[in-house]
């Protein structure tokens, strides 16, 4: 009898301590069995962030190192000098890419660094226990802004693939969701197309992956789907920013 | 005696870090040390290296962070508060055992501070600024030539120790030119040689072994409280094997300073004029300031009869290791610039002559 | 241990202060001296002020610093003159130039030598672009700190390429002042 699905050998057979319904286990396998398909994963070097992700190392049967918290881009750049001939990406949530560590991922971007970053957008602090991230939509509650985020007080979340394709060392960018099979088929081929253009040394490729955090957001699994595509993709278009020919 | 070249300090560690196989430097202008960088950007390439102007401090150590990891030999420099600002990835660069060699080209603070020479980051690279149980070994050069042969020597012993070695010198070291004799230049690990010279090292797995992770998080305390006492003997090592002292006049001295970097050079020149006019100086000068020399401070005899810490730091930040060496034996004074102001050899004198008076 | 010739270079930024300093190590280098040349520096890297302490012996140097006592004070523009020539030890050599200094020094005890930098090299080389180093020429002469023989082989390490045409005209103007 043929297997139709398989645990990839990407991942380690190991218990993840992610909460149920959260995304986080999608976007892991996603990766892996992209390396997996180009026979790369013993050859890739993967950086993880601080924030929920931070043990992915232990999840993804391959090298990896833990970044402090928002310096993932910086790490791989140093990474990617001495192994150039490498696959090296990093996995950041938004806490990490788009507060703590906006100087790091705009700069690897704007030096055309030929590395991918999986940027885990679920508008929320989900380590620490539910905090207001910079991606926090306005009037979305965290236990930082208990009666929602107000932008006279807090601003206005950040729409970092915006930011991110406006960089001309950035080549591609893309925003995606894995919120039905159809649509984590494509965050699979961005995932695709983002090593693609690492192969081929084009540039920096960036892909935005709109994620669910029902812990924190208060909600069921389900329930955290519906919310993610009524409200986050009206505030943060999916979509393909940026893509450089031949991809 | 190989041959000689005037070359500012600056200069002369980033010769010689090429020389030591150094192939990939990481670093933020910051007066002042910002030859290094410069030297860095037009040399390491043509060597098959690695230069990358980082967006700032945070961003270069942890470009070094990434390619330590990675089995690179690997140089930052910086000055006073660039190395502040570093201090969260040198505790965890510490952490997870990986050789980097930093160096800090110290400048007057606190704060942004000035841009002349000082001394007052003693505490911060002997110390460990950053949190945690953990040290960094720290080199004290003082001399052109030293640059070039401790930072030499530094690039082993980072790899032999597998941890942060910080070379602290400050701007009069950094700017100056001295006749230098450099060191030979050795052949670089890179590549997929890394794979067997440091076994440690992300290279891909290529499903020859299990994948490794670098890990800082321990969040069963017991397991890090395990993990703090598996790599602590190297530092007790370090304090058995790496103390390192130069002694000036010492052996009948009654009044004994202490002093690093360019204030020992200083102090020497202080020394000699205190004998012309019959008093008996001498000068115990640490090559490291961490570990610090305490066994220089054991055959000091009966003749002494004060110590004197010899520094550019109010605080006298150095002062507080000469008075746990002397253990109470002997009454210790400070004499002391700050800010980035300089000792010169006629304060030395008159403010040793002044200690005498009052004693 | 003999005392370190403690020479004393200032001016303003663009006069060459610095490289006077530079050649006269790199002559102390060569003769197998012990030397060390110490920068002033800071943010005022073009018209402000520059100088430079070069000191000179057959010693090891203790330190590259002195704040006073200097043997030798080149001023190579008035505001270095009067900033610094109450700190030349009495009896110490003071080279002016005169080609930018129109004012005279206070000290009447020490050893004064005027040299009229661009004049000399407009006149003995042709250009002033030698002017700097007729006044190294004029400290070599006077102080003896290191040997006029040794410049060749200085100019040869220290202008390459496109600089190495002016080396003939730069060793002209090293004894294109004579003293009075």
């Amino acid at each position: 009898m043929k297997p139709v699905f398989e645990y990839t050998r990407g991942m380690r057979e190991k218990q993840q301590h992610y909460c149920p319904g959260c995304t986080h286990g999608i976007a892991h396998r996603l990766i892996m069995e992209v390396l997996d398909e180009r026979d790369a994963l013993g050859n890739t070097i993967g950086v993880s962030p601080v924030g929920c992700s931070i043990v992915a190392h232990q999840y993804m049967n391959i090298d990896m190192l833990e970044a402090p918290h928002g310096r993932a881009p910086a790490v791989a750049s140093g990474i990617k000098r001495v192994h150039p001939e490498a696959y090296v990406f990093t996995y950041q949530g938004d806490g990490d890419l788009a507060s703590i560590g906006t100087s790091e991922i705009i700069h690897a971007a704007e030096r055309g660094e030929k590395f991918c970053t999986f940027f885990i957008n679920n508008a929320i602090y989900g380590m620490t226990g539910g905090q207001m991230a910079p991606t926090t939509l306005v009037g979305q509650k965290a236990t930082t802004c208990v009666a929602g985020r107000d932008p006279k007080q807090a601003g206005f979340p950040l729409r970092m693939s915006e930011i991110i394709s406006q960089i001309d060392g950035a080549v591609y960018v893309e925003r995606v969701t894995v919120t039905t099979p159809g649509d984590i088929r494509k965050a699979k081929k961005a995932i695709e197309r983002a090593f693609n253009v690492q192969e081929q040394k084009l540039g920096f490729a960036f892909v935005e992956i709109l994620s669910t955090c029902p812990t924190n957001w208060g909600m069921t699994p389900v329930a955290a789907i519906d919310w993610l595509r009524e409200n986050m993709i009206p505030y943060y278009p999916v979509k393909q920013f940026k893509c450089v020919e031949g991809v | 005696m190989s041959e000689k070249h005037l070359k500012k300090g600056n200069e002369a560690f980033a010769i010689a870090a090429i020389n030591a196989g150094c192939r990939y430097y990481f670093g933020y202008p910051i007066t002042p040390q910002n030859e290094v960088p410069e030297y860095m950007s037009r040399e390491l390439a043509k060597v098959g290296g690695s230069f990358i102007q980082a967006e700032s401090e945070l961003g270069a150590i942890n470009m070094a962070y990434g390619a330590a990891a990675a089995g690179g030999r690997v140089l930052l420099s910086s000055s006073s508060p660039g190395i502040a600002l570093m201090q969260e990835s040198i505790s965890l660069i510490a952490s997870v055992e990986l050789p980097v060699v930093i160096i800090n080209v110290m400048r007057g603070g606190p704060g942004i501070g000035s841009i002349q020479p000082s001394q007052a980051d003693y505490e911060q690279v002997t110390r460990g600024g950053g949190n945690g149980d953990y040290r960094t070994i720290v080199f004290a050069p003082s001399s052109i030539q030293e640059t070039a042969d401790m930072i030499y020597k530094a690039f082993d012993i980072a790899e032999e120790y597998r941890n942060p070695v910080i070379i602290c010198a400050d701007g009069m070291l950094g700017q100056m030119m001295e006749p230098v004799s450099l060191p030979p230049a050795r052949e670089p690990v890179m590549g997929d040689a890394i794979r067997e010279a440091k076994p440690y090292a992300l290279t891909g797995h290529r499903w020859e072994r299990e994948r490794h992770a670098i890990n800082s998080v321990w969040l069963q305390q017991d397991l890090l409280e395990e993990y703090i006492d598996s790599y602590w003997p190297k530092f007790e090592k370090a304090e058995r094997e790496l103390q390192d002292w130069e002694e000036f006049m010492l052996d009948d001295a009654e009044i004994v300073f202490v002093s690093y970097g360019s204030t020992a050079r200083i102090t020497k020149d202080a020394i000699q004029t205190l004998r012309k006019e019959g008093i008996k100086a001498g000068l115990i000068r640490p090559k490291l300031i961490w570990p610090f020399p305490f066994k220089a401070f054991e055959k000091l005899g009966d003749n002494v009869k004060n110590v004197v810490s010899v520094e550019l730091s109010k605080a006298g930040q150095l002062m507080q290791d000469v008075k746990m060496a002397v253990e109470g034996k002997y009454p210790v004074s400070l004499i002391n610039r700050y800010g980035g102001m300089l000792l010169s050899p006629d304060e030395i004198v008159e403010r040793t002559k002044k200690l005498l008076e009052v004693k | 241990m003999s005392e370190a010739k403690k020479i004393f270079i200032a001016g303003f930024g663009g006069q060459g202060v610095l490289l006077i300093g530079q050649l006269l190590s790199y002559g102390a280098m060569y003769q197998d001296k012990e030397v060390t040349w110490m920068p002033s520096y800071g943010p005022e890297m073009r018209g402000g002020t520059a100088n430079c302490t070069v000191c000179i012996s057959d010693d090891p140097i203790a330190s590259p610093f002195v704040s006073d006592n200097f043997d030798v004070l080149i001023a190579m523009n008035a505001p270095s003159l009067e900033k610094f020539e109450g700190n030349l030890k009495p009896g110490g050599e003071l080279f002016i130039n005169t080609s930018v200094v129109h004012i005279d020094t206070k000290r009447t005890d020490v050893n004064v030598h005027k040299v009229d930098c661009n004049r000399i090299a407009i006149e003995e080389v042709g250009s002033d672009k030698s002017a700097n180093m007729v006044m190294l020429g004029a400290i070599i002469n006077v102080t003896k700190a290191i040997d006029l023989d040794i410049m060749e082989k200085v100019f040869d390490h220290v202008f390459t390429g496109g600089k190495a045409k002016f080396i003939p005209s730069n060793l002209k103007a090293l004894t294109a002042w004579k003293p009075e």
